[in-house]
């Protein structure tokens, strides 16, 4: 089969595209392939398959198109959208935004509610507390219940101390 | 350490008893987790690999329970012995895949398994006989409370554990449970629990997990969601659509007996006739035909035989387990007649099905098990 640009060619590359209800066939050689800006001539995102169909339309959406990049692995929006995976723990920072919308649609909801390793639960529970103490801060303040304010305001002080402890060890 | 003198014999493990067992032959809970500064086993280089393996084997060795474990690394196992433990269902067609780099490690009874870099860091399963998906998640939570000591998880308070492949993300769970349907074939009512599943979120499999086809009529149940539940109520969740199974399945065994004896009869029949006289016979043809006789049993058209008999042929039948027990190298073909050999051997001492009357109540179910 000749490349259908050049028609000189042997094509290698050949393309598949379904939109609606509409197949196109477009075979390439390598060289064509290349000029035309096919930069993925295995042509086939695995983030289709492991993610559900659209999925790779999706991360190439989101973020503007911009090429994003994990600056601790180097994995890129390309590399996600062709492996369906990410490169490393701290990609789910790097591609938060194209990953919005897919964990919408993949999970029950977008936060977890399982279980958390026991060295970060202290931490958590640290938080929920300062939650808990600000919100009865302000309505002693509101109150005018200056004393019990001042009792509050030193025991927020004290927790966000031994918050800080915990994140750093 | 020899993989094939640590294993459990089949006419052992084939023993092994549980709750529903005669329609859930297993039940499963697999976590998913990561070191924090390290790439996922699929982008990461070589080195670092061998890095993360030499982190996380001495500290899986070093559980209480797996004490006298078998421990080693992927490159030193044969092609063989990884196959056999993909046909005991120990490690995935992915990991079998592995070499430098990846490692596994097995408890003693076989219940515990560690996969190091298969897809993640660590993949770790419980597995139990019958329908025991709580003690399996038990078992698995304890020993990840002990390893997260050891091990600094990747873990976002949001997102919870962080995984390679995002529908794994925050709980890192998969709860599943190995289901024997033969009924729910021959009744053709399988298609649309299948569906129904499916639209509560939960995935069915074949035999061997992801992509591959329901041999011998088992079917693998799974929850497909991770993140926004918490792992009891996916466990949960689980356990009610496999409690509807089950009972699914039992009545369409029930009908089946009563409105189509004959059907059954033949069915069960020709499965025993082929097996018990058959000089070639391919792993598949094997399987469908065990599962027939299986239900055999389970229907009391077997008397005296027991249902480990079944069992131990399934895992005895598959291509790798034969090939173990034979030193040269044995083709497709050579596999087909060495299978028909064993299998006629094995139930020469069982006679044909029994018939009952479709009169009988209970058509010999197994009302003790429910």
């Amino acid at each position: 089969m000749l490349c259908c640009i050049c028609k000189e060619k042997e094509a290698t590359v050949h393309l598949t595209q379904i939109a609606g209800d509409k197949m196109q066939k477009v075979d390439l050689c390598e060289e064509c392939a290349k000029t035309k800006g096919v930069n993925d001539p295995t042509g086939f995102s695995l983030a289709d398959l492991l993610l559900g169909l659209g999925a790779s339309q999706e991360i190439e959406q989101a973020g503007g198109g911009a090429g994003l990049k994990c600056p601790a692995c180097g994995f890129t929006q390309a590399d996600f959208k062709k492996a369906g995976r990410l490169g490393c723990p701290v990609c789910y920072q790097t591609f938060a935004e194209p990953l919005e919308g897919l964990l919408k649609t993949m999970h029950k909801g977008t936060r977890h509610v399982g279980k958390v390793p026991a060295s970060l639960r202290q931490g958590r529970d640290l938080s929920d507390r300062l939650t808990h103490l600000q919100k009865k801060l302000a309505k002693a303040i509101e109150e005018e219940d200056f004393e019990e304010a001042a009792i509050l305001r030193d025991e927020i002080k004290q927790t966000t101390a031994r918050a800080a402890n915990t994140t750093a060890t | 350490m020899d993989l094939n003198g640590f294993l459990i014999p089949p006419a052992e493990s084939a023993r092994r008893k549980g709750p529903h067992d005669r329609i859930v032959m297993s039940s499963r809970v697999r976590l998913a987790r990561n070191l924090k500064d390290a790439a996922f086993p699929g982008w990461a280089k070589k080195a670092e690999r061998i890095r993360v393996l030499e982190i996380i084997q001495p500290a899986i060795e070093n559980l209480p329970e797996m004490k006298d474990a078998f421990s080693g690394t992927m490159d030193r196992l044969s092609t063989l012995d990884k196959q056999i433990l993909v046909e005991r269902h120990l490690i995935s067609r992915e990991h079998a895949a592995k070499s430098a780099g990846s490692g596994l490690v097995l408890n003693r009874d076989e219940a515990l398994c560690f996969m190091i870099n298969e897809e993640d860091h660590l993949r770790m399963q419980a597995l139990c006989p019958g329908l025991q998906l709580r003690r399996a998640w038990g078992t698995m939570d304890a020993a990840d409370s002990v390893l997260e000591k050891k091990l600094t998880y990747a873990f976002s308070p949001d997102l919870g554990y962080l995984t390679a492949c995002p529908t794994n993300l925050g709980t890192g769970i998969r709860v599943s449970a190995m289901l024997h349907l033969p009924g729910l074939v021959l009744a053709e009512q399988i298609n649309p629990i299948i569906q129904s599943v499916n639209k509560l979120g939960l995935a069915v499999r074949g035999l061997y997990g992801e992509g591959t086809e329901a041999l011998g009529n088992v079917f693998q149940v799974s929850n497909q969601m991770t993140l926004g539940e918490t792992e009891i109520a996916i466990v949960e969740r689980l356990e009610k659509v496999l409690a509807q199974i089950i009972e699914h399945e039992e009545n369409a065994r029930a009908s089946l007996l009563e409105k189509k004896p004959k059907m059954v009869y033949n069915h069960i029949g020709r499965a025993y006739g082929i097996l018990a006289n058959s000089h070639s016979i391919s792993s598949k043809e094997t399987m469908n035909l065990l599962s027939l006789m299986r239900l055999g049993v389970d229907m009391g058209l077997f008397p005296g035989v027991d249902r480990s008999l079944v069992d131990e042929l399934f895992i005895l039948t598959q291509p790798a387990h034969l090939q173990r027990q034979h030193s040269e190298k044995l083709s497709a073909e050579d596999r087909d007649l060495i299978r028909a050999d064993m299998v006629r051997e094995r139930l020469r001492p069982v006679g044909r099905p029994v018939t009952r009357p479709p009169a009988e109540p209970g058509g010999g179910l197994d009302k003790s098990a429910m």
